[in-house]
C-alpha cells in the first residue's frame, strides 16, 4: 500500500484532498446550520457552466469556473432576497440553466480541451503542481476570510434578525458567505468532482452537529472529517481503481452513519 | 418623554393589510403591555419599530430618530423573540448567546475582552442564569431559554426592551417570575418595557398600560380602564372572560351585547 506514496501524482492529490477535505467541511458548518444544503447543490451544479466555458475558451477551467460560480452565487442571494421568487425556486430555475449553457459549451468546445469524466466524477490523476498552489492560496484567503469574520458569521448563522436587529451588516455577510461557498466548490471540483462536491459541504459539517453541542468544536471536529474522509477516499480510489469523487463521499457518509449510532443527539440525551 | 411614536403605520403583506394607519407613543419608563388574537398584526408592529419591516406608510420614531437611522444607538433597544423562532438545536452555550448580545457594540473585527466577557456574566446573574453559562441552550427549561434571551437583550445595555410573546411555553411558577423579573428590571433601571401577548388575563394583571391591537390600534389605557369599556370584545370580536388577580382572585365576565 506504501508505493502509492512515491508516485508524485498522489502526493499533490493528497495534499489537494487535505485542503479541501478540511475547507469544504469548515465551510460547510455554515451549509448545515443555516440550511443551505440546497444552495450548494446549486452552485456546485452551476459551476459546470463555468468549467465548460473553459474548455470552450482554451482556459484553465478552474479560473472560469470561479467567477461563473460567484455569479451564480450572487444572483441566488439577490434573487431570493429582493425578488418575488422563492430561494428554493431561484436555485432550481439557475443551476438548470448553467447546467444547460454548460452542455452547449462543451458541446462545441474542441474535443481534446474536455476531460468531462474528471471535472464530473473527481480524478485522482488530476491535480497538478500550480492546481495544488492555487487550492492552497485559495484555501487559506477562504479560511482567513471565516477567521476575520469569526464572531459575525456565528451570529448570522444563530438568528439573522437577531443579528440585524443588532446592527450587523447581514445582507453583505449573507454574500459573503455565498462567495466562500462558490470559491470552496469550484477549488474542489478537481479531485471531487462536480456532481459530488456538495456532499462534502454537508457530510462532515452534519456528522459534526451529531457529536458536538458548541460551535468551535463542531468546526474544528467537521473540518477533521473532511479531512481523513479525503485521505481515506484517496487511498481507496488508488487501491480500486475508483474516481475519488465517489470514494471521498461514501468514506464521509460512512463516517456519518457511525455517528449517528453515536450521537447523543440521535440518541436524545438532554441533559434537562 | 416619548421614545416611540408611530404615526399612520401602515403594512401590507402581498395583497393583505397587516396593520391599519396604527397610532402609538410610548413614554419613557411605560410597561405597556400589546395584546390582540393571532394574526393581529402584534410581531409585525414590533418589526416596524425595530427597523426589520418598512412600514408601506407613516412614520416611526425611535429615540428621536428613524429606526434605520438609529445608527450606535442601536442598542438602546433590547429584543427578545418569539421562543418557537429560535433554532434550539444550535450548537451555543448560554455564554455565547448573551455574548452575541454584545457583537453590535464591538464592531467588525474586534474580538471579546474582559469587560465584554464580565458584562456577560452580570448580566446572567441578573437574570439568575449564571450557573448555566456552560450549557447548550437547548438543554434548559423554556423558562430558563427565556431568562438568557433576556440577558442577551441586556448586556447591551438597552433603555426599551421589547418582547414577543415572551410566557408561550413556560410554566405558571417561571411565568411569575419572569414577570417579577421584570418588575426588578424596570425598578432598577427604568427600563421601558413592551410586552407582547395573547393571554390578556396574565399581563393585565403585570403591566401598568395595554394596548389592544386588531390590525387597527383600539386603545391605550390602563388595564381596568380596558377591562371596563368593552374593548376586548371589540378588538377579538367575541366575548372575553377575564381573570383578574386582585387580593382575591375573581373573574370578570360581562353579558354579550
Amino acid at each position: 500500500m506504501t508505493e502509492m506514496f512515491h508516485y508524485s501524482f498522489m502526493l499533490r492529490a493528497l495534499g489537494a484532498a487535505i485542503l479541501v477535505g478540511g475547507l469544504c467541511s469548515t465551510i460547510g458548518v455554515y451549509i448545515v446550520l443555516k440550511r443551505l444544503s440546497f444552495i450548494g447543490v446549486g452552485i456546485s451544479h452551476s459551476a459546470f457552466g463555468g468549467i465548460s466555458l473553459g474548455f470552450l475558451l482554451g482556459l484553465n477551467p478552474v479560473a472560469t469556473a470561479i467567477p461563473f460560480a460567484m455569479a451564480v452565487a450572487m444572483t441566488i442571494g439577490v434573487i431570493s432576497r429582493k425578488g418575488r421568487v422563492s430561494e428554493d425556486v431561484a436555485i432550481g430555475i439557475l443551476f438548470a440553466t448553467a447546467m444547460a449553457l454548460g452542455v452547449i459549451f462543451v458541446t462545441l468546445a474542441p474535443a481534446d480541451n474536455v476531460d468531462l469524466f474528471g471535472y464530473l466524477f473527481g480524478s485522482i490523476l488530476a491535480v497538478s503542481a500550480s492546481d495544488l498552489w492555487l487550492i492552497g492560496i485559495l484555501s487559506f484567503a477562504v479560511i482567513g476570510t471565516v477567521i476575520l469574520f469569526f464572531k459575525e458569521l456565528f451570529f448570522l448563522s444563530f438568528d439573522e434578525e437577531l443579528a440585524k436587529v443588532s446592527g450587523l451588516p447581514v445582507e453583505k455577510l449573507h454574500y459573503l458567505l455565498l462567495c466562500l461557498i462558490a470559491v470552496s466548490v469550484v477549488i474542489s471540483i478537481k479531485l471531487v468532482g462536480i456532481v459530488l462536491v456538495s456532499a462534502l459541504l454537508v457530510v462532515p459539517a452534519a456528522t459534526a452537529f451529531q457529536l458536538t453541542r458548541s460551535f468551535k468544536p463542531m468546526m474544528l471536529l467537521s473540518a477533521l472529517l473532511g479531512m481523513v474522509s479525503g485521505v481515506v477516499g484517496l487511498i481507496f480510489s488508488y487501491e480500486f481503481d475508483l474516481p475519488s469523487g465517489a470514494t471521498i463521499v461514501l468514506t464521509a457518509t460512512a463516517i456519518f452513519i457511525l455517528s449517528l449510532i453515536l450521537s447523543p443527539r440521535a440518541r436524545g440525551i438532554r441533559l434537562r | 418623554m416619548e421614545i416611540v411614536r408611530l404615526q399612520d403605520i401602515w403594512v401590507r403583506h402581498q395583497d393583505q393589510v397587516i396593520l391599519k394607519g396604527v397610532e402609538l407613543a410610548i413614554e419613557s419608563g411605560e410597561f405597556l403591555g400589546l395584546i390582540g388574537p393571532n394574526g393581529a398584526g402584534k410581531t409585525t408592529l414590533l418589526k416596524v419599530i425595530l427597523g426589520l419591516i418598512q412600514p408601506h406608510q407613516g412614520r416611526v420614531e425611535v429615540f428621536g430618530t428613524t429606526p434605520q437611522g438609529l445608527g450606535g444607538k442601536r442598542h438602546l433597544i433590547g429584543y427578545v423573540p418569539q421562543r418557537s423562532l429560535i433554532d434550539w438545536q444550535f450548537p451555543a452555550s448560554v455564554f455565547d448567546v448573551v455574548m452575541m448580545g454584545r457583537y453590535g457594540k464591538m464592531g467588525l473585527f474586534r474580538r471579546p475582552n474582559s469587560r465584554d466577557k464580565e458584562a456577560v456574566l452580570h448580566s446572567l446573574d441578573r437574570v439568575e442564569m449564571g450557573e448555566f453559562a456552560k450549557r447548550q441552550i437547548g438543554q434548559l427549561s423554556a423558562g430558563q431559554q427565556q431568562r438568557v434571551f433576556i440577558a442577551r437583550a441586556l448586556v447591551a445595555e438597552p433603555q426599551l426592551l421589547l418582547l414577543d410573546e415572551a410566557t408561550m411555553g413556560v410554566d405558571a411558577a417561571a411565568q411569575e417570575r419572569f414577570y417579577q423579573l421584570l418588575g426588578n428590571l424596570k425598578r432598577d433601571f427604568g427600563l421601558t418595557i413592551v410586552l407582547v401577548s395573547h393571554d390578556i388575563s396574565i399581563i393585565s394583571t403585570h403591566v401598568e398600560k395595554i394596548a389592544c391591537l386588531n390590525q387597527s390600534l383600539y386603545c391605550h389605557a390602563t388595564p381596568t380602564e380596558v377591562l371596563s369599556t368593552g374593548t376586548l370584545e371589540k378588538v377579538y370580536g367575541c366575548e372575553i372572560e377575564v381573570l383578574a388577580h386582585g387580593k382575591i382572585p375573581h373573574r370578570v365576565i360581562r353579558e354579550h351585547p
